[in-house]
């Protein structure tokens, strides 16, 4: 399926880029006319994701991460953060709820969040090379919608 | 991310306001953690009503304070939840741990 409309975002691994990243697929996605509640686990998926690649992936360094967003005729939205950092050793652990590699302000419970809020989630990570998420959300099509 | 503190003989409220995410978490843990210790509260409120975004860095603050009253025998009560930040809390089943108030 081809994408109807897609935008690419890169950033540089600082944190105050996490509110910019959620901000910036809230506005993409408001295209699809979506819930606020839609909207609200959008913004916090795309938190998590752009968070994890921040705090994991580049833990000494600053590194790039992109963030590709794509919409398509069924009325879904594809999130894909993509990070070129030391790469997660075992993407089922990682996955676990309350688990976490972090410090005391990491939760654990980022790729359950993700889970939850989203349709699908894809991890592909190889250590050493990067990782990649890809999630999906079908957005509800509301009586009286512009689209 | 802004924290106010309000209270008397050791029951003490935190109004949290703005977005807690991962930027703002450690400030967040740091300033809550300066009144818990110089306050000593027996009972502490989290005020959440001026939060506009929540993630999981909101998970590990609610359950440091919670760990931290359980450890000294007190208790926290949670209250003004945002619809959004609700939505991340129950996802992560803190509905079954902590106490909320509406």
């Amino acid at each position: 399926m081809k994408a109807e409309n897609y935008v690419t975002v890169e950033l540089v691994s600082r944190s105050y880029n996490e509110g910019f990243a959620r901000s910036a697929a809230a506005c993409f996605a408001a295209q699809l006319d979506p819930t606020l509640d839609e909207l609200g686990d959008i913004k916090t998926a795309v938190s998590e994701a752009v968070t994890n690649a921040i705090v994991h992936a580049y833990p000494d360094e600053l590194g790039r991460i992109v963030m590709k967003l794509r919409l398509y005729p069924d009325h879904s939205l594809e999130i894909v953060v993509r990070d070129w950092g030391v790469g997660i050793p075992d993407v089922d652990k990682a996955r676990e709820p309350l688990y976490t590699t972090g410090s005391e302000e990491r939760s654990g419970m980022g790729f359950t969040i993700m889970e939850s809020f989203m349709d699908t989630v894809k991890v592909r990570s190889q250590v050493g090379k990067g990782t990649t998420v890809t999630m999906r959300k079908k957005v509800s099509r509301r009586m009286g919608s512009r689209v | 991310m802004a924290v106010t503190c309000t209270g008397e003989d050791r029951v003490l409220t935190l109004h949290i306001s703005g977005e807690v995410d991962h930027h703002g978490a450690g400030k967040l843990m740091t300033e809550m953690d300066a009144q818990m210790e110089t306050r000593f509260p027996k009972t502490l409120t989290l005020d959440l009503s001026g939060v506009t975004f929540m993630d999981s860095s909101g998970i590990a603050v609610l359950l440091r304070a919670y760990k931290r009253m359980s450890a000294v025998g007190g208790s926290l009560t949670v209250t003004g939840v945002p619809p959004q930040a609700e939505r991340v809390l129950k996802a992560a089943g803190l509905y079954r741990l902590l106490h909320f108030l509406e």
